[in-house]
């Protein structure tokens, strides 16, 4: 496939270039160091052997300008390697606004991925060129880390709370993923393929054999089955808050602080309802801790995610009124 | 010009007739000793047992990685070796190898102390290291390790199948033996200088040591508050860690890392102190720079315990927390770049030969510079996001721990072995050997960067085959490494007992171990010296016998340009 003795992975995404050129800037910086103390040992070495047995150096004393020198100098160096790797890291760490969302849950030892369209995949992923790609992970036991190297990006997939990881794939082909975090017996076979696709085939691709239903539907399904409708009530006459419009909004709470209802935060509400209890509401909420699985909360966080069009009812609701939560 | 010659090339050059090793007999007076010097050498047999067992784990891994599909272990063994591997080396070997061996040795000699402090503790942390290894051992034997060294929370303390519980238990155990030798070499270095020893005379392997008992004496209490919680989860199912009973598994991380990244300078400052011995005295020359060396040790302990989430940048931590520790990253790099031109320019205007402890000296100055440099791609944010979990910092870490630490502690072993033992061990032999090394230490280890950045993640028991070419140099490189570490053991076994009679100070060096016999009297000197010289000062030193131009009577300090 490539040369027998390959130095670099491919470069299949936004950060790829990024993170070599980086990769090569430090590269060169500390072969100029690495070369300059070999040389100077090695000539040290030889100029100065000891000619006879009883020989002694010099009365060398030292040099504060000298140590001054290659205190501050190397310093300055790695100040610049520092704010490098801060930008590309920050880039990588804030995803942009309009991205493809795709919920991806790791388990010993597989990978299940969810289009938002619904449909499934184990250990492969498919995403159409050039789209920023988001993926919002769980885990349903240990830590597990998503690694793709020709993306030169990784993220750890944590239990007990969600990790994003944001990239655009710049590349048509098939490219390996792994787990990078040890997770148990078969952590070396926890990986497979991304599939970077044209798009026009991609959206083809997601069309075919559809017939998983898409997220939110399946979060709304499990909506009612678990009851949840029951206190939910859209209209705001519920025991529990309305949920319309809630998501990505300011929540005010019993204590008097707000937060922001993201996934993490819906998820905690799920399994520990007691944690943040919603201003003008008694803790009521039984946990579903145990009764719901990874991928059911983010089916119930796709349909609360949903419900953002919904109109919000004037008395009853989740969502903060606007006064609060600003500045 | 000098009463004494102490060079080893007299003929006549006999061991003291009274010296430590055979002031008493029998296998009481070796289990009950109170002699530091007895106690270093009881802590060399086991750290030395312990570094062949992770030895084994070691050639075990790299066999299995010979081809992509891993033909010789099953996952689950493939696992435990990786795991035991760490275990045993870090805890068992590379944190006490160079302060319980050489540190407890050398320390009274060097500042003129009869012993150490508190005697009796000393044998006490030599028990319990050994109570914490058989814990350890028992673990591995009933079912052995899995979780990783790191023993990563839930897996360590929910999932795994292996017999964590007694592994936790021993290395928590270990732990209050690094405490107790840390307490002892502080309050040691503190009270017990010789008349004129002063904190800038003493010698910068004290200055190393004093700087790692502090890292031992301030973190060690943290791993075992983590281990002691780790085990509490696993064993009464109390919820520290476990996210399904309200834990948090990166609580564990912190908790793990604020003690185990400054371990990493635990095992590498000491190797640093030998460095600062060897160079000096095989140059013949003063150290350049020594209050900024002695500096460096401590800013390296300091910073130190505030770069620790940098393991933890792909974790899902706070932005904003990641910046702080990459920066703090590339500053600790500081004062390690600073030793290091501190050691070359020592060489400038030096006396240099070529004697196996300097070839180790020469050997670690190039692998601790590569060590240390990769660690600024790993500090790098940018960088760390591709690497952070890949051969990359495996690679890393055994050039600074096994290039650089085993390296130092090797080239220490073979400069104080006459003082040891009273014997040489065979010179070319031991040159051969040191080359050995550092040929299979890059061969094994050097092409792991490369597969590193290919992306080929750590602790996989199988791997696609483009990474198989670089996985077969890795493998030859450990057999030669094998080699080169099964040489030093039986020839200084073996110069132990007939090697050539060494004398006082065979090199010559300047330090105060060196003006009592070899090996030394169980009080160390026969009356307590009075130091009138700076650290490595060889041209004020006349009973040393080498030919200071010009000046065959004493000089003032300052008397010779």
């Amino acid at each position: 496939m490539q040369s027998p003795l390959p130095f670099f992975p491919e470069q299949a995404s936004n950060f790829a270039g990024h993170v070599d050129a980086l990769f090569l800037f430090i590269l060169l910086t500390c072969l100029f160091f690495a070369v300059l103390v070999t040389v100077l040992a090695t000539y040290a070495a030889f100029k100065y052997r000891r000619t006879s047995p009883g020989e002694v150096g010099s009365l060398g004393e030292g040099n504060t300008l000298l140590e001054i020198g290659w205190t501050v100098i190397p310093l300055g160096i790695a100040l610049v390697m520092f704010a490098w790797g801060a930008v590309v890291y920050v880039n990588f760490r804030t995803p942009p606004k309009d991205t493809l969302d795709i919920y991806v849950v790791g388990k010993q030892w597989m990978w299940k991925l969810q289009q938002p369209n619904g449909k499934r995949e184990i250990n492969e992923l498919h995403i159409p060129l050039n789209r920023d790609i988001k993926l919002i992970m769980g885990s349903e036991d240990v830590i597990h880390n998503f690694y793709v190297p020709a993306f030169r990006a990784k993220m750890d997939v944590v239990p007990g709370r969600y990790n994003t990881l944001w990239f655009r794939p710049t590349k048509i082909g098939k490219y390996h993923f792994f787990c990078s975090q040890y997770c148990g017996t078969n952590h070396a076979v926890m990986g497979g393929w991304v599939t970077v696709m044209d798009p026009a085939e991609y959206a083809a691709w997601l069309s075919d054999e559809a017939g998983d239903v898409n997220p939110a539907s399946a979060g709304e399904k499990l909506f009612t089955q678990l009851a949840c409708n029951t206190c939910h009530l859209g209209n705001g006459t519920g025991r529990a808050p309305s949920l319309n419009g809630v998501y990505g909004g300011k929540v005010l709470l019993a204590d008097g602080t707000t937060v922001t209802a993201d996934d993490a935060y819906i998820r905690e509400s799920i399994l520990q309802p007691k944690a943040k209890i919603v201003a003008g509401y008694q803790p009521v909420m039984p946990t579903f801790q145990g009764l719901v699985t990874e991928e059911q909360i983010l089916n119930l966080t796709a349909y609360i995610k949903s419900l953002q069009s919904q109109p919000v009812p004037a008395k009853g609701a989740g969502v903060a009124p606007a006064t609060t939560g600003k500045k | 010009m000098s009463t004494v010659s102490t060079t080893n090339t007299g003929p006549a050059l006999k061991l003291p007739e009274k010296h430590y090793l055979n002031a008493t007999y029998g296998i009481r007076s070796w289990l009950l000793t109170t002699d530091h010097k007895r106690i270093a050498l009881l802590y060399l047999a086991s750290v030395t047992f312990f570094f062949f067992i992770g030895g084994f784990f070691a050639m075990m891994i790299r066999l299995h990685l010979l081809t992509p599909s891993g033909y010789l272990l099953s996952a689950d063994t493939y696992n435990r070796m990786f795991t035991m591997h760490g275990v045993a080396m870090i805890f068992f070997f590379l944190i006490p190898s160079i302060p319980a061996v050489l540190g407890n040795f050398l320390i009274p000699l060097m500042i003129g102390a009869k012993d150490l402090a508190f005697p009796k503790i000393n044998l006490l942390s030599w028990y319990i290291y050994v109570v914490g290894g058989a814990f350890t051992l028992y673990s591995m034997v009933t079912g052995g390790l899995d979780t990783g060294w790191t023993f990563y929370t839930p897996l360590s303390t929910v999932y795994s199948n292996s017999a964590v519980a007694p592994a936790v238990v021993g290395v928590f155990i270990t732990g209050f033996s690094s405490i107790l030798t840390g307490l002892n070499f502080l309050v040691t270095v503190h009270t017990m200088r010789a008349p004129g020893m002063t904190w800038f005379r003493l010698p910068l392997f004290v200055w190393a040591h004093y700087a790692t008992s502090v890292v031992m004496i301030l973190g060690t209490p943290v791993i075992a508050i983590t281990l002691g919680l780790a085990a509490m989860e696993r064993l009464f199912g109390l919820g520290f860690f476990n996210p399904a009973m309200g834990g948090d598994p990166i609580l564990f991380q912190h908790l793990f890392w604020f003690y185990s990244h400054p371990a990493v300078y635990i095992m590498i400052l000491p190797s640093m102190g030998v460095i600062s011995e060897l160079i000096p005295t095989f140059a013949r020359k003063k150290l350049f720079g020594y209050h900024f060396v002695a500096a460096a040790s401590l800013a390296i302990a300091v910073i130190g315990f505030l770069v620790w989430t940098h393991h933890m940048f792909l974790t899902g931590q706070s932005t904003y927390a990641a910046l702080a520790f990459s920066f703090l990253t590339f500053l600790v790099a500081i004062p390690s770049a600073v030793k290091v031109f501190n050691w070359t320019a020592t060489l400038f205007g030096g006396s240099i030969s070529f004697d196996t402890p300097m070839l180790y000296a020469f050997g670690f100055l190039g692998l601790f510079l590569i060590g240390g440099l990769t660690g600024l791609f790993l500090g790098c944010l940018g960088v760390d996001m591709h690497v952070h979990d890949t051969y990359f910092v495996v690679a890393h870490f055994h050039y600074i721990m096994v290039g650089g630490a085993v390296m130092g502690y090797l080239g220490g072993l073979h400069f104080w072995w006459p003082k040891i033992t009273g014997r040489m061990y065979p010179e070319w032999l031991a040159r051969i050997a040191a080359l050995v090394l550092f040929v299979g230490f890059n061969l094994t280890f050097f092409p792991q960067f490369v597969i590193g950045y290919l992306g080929m993640p750590r602790r996989y028991h199988v791997y696609p085959p483009e990474f198989q070419v670089y996985n077969v140099m890795s493998t030859a490189g450990a057999s030669i490494l094998a080699i080169g570490y099964l040489l030093p053991m039986v020839y200084l076994t073996w110069a132990a007992f007939y090697g050539k009679v060494a004398g006082n100070n065979p090199w010559p060096a300047t330090g105060l171990e060196w003006t009592t016999p070899s090996p030394p009297p169980t009080e160390n000197f026969e009356v307590t010296p009075v130091v009138t010289w700076e650290a490595y000062d060889f041209h004020n030193r006349p009973d040393l016998g080498l030919d200071v131009p010009g000046h065959p009577e004493i000089t003032p300090a300052h008397g010779h340009d």
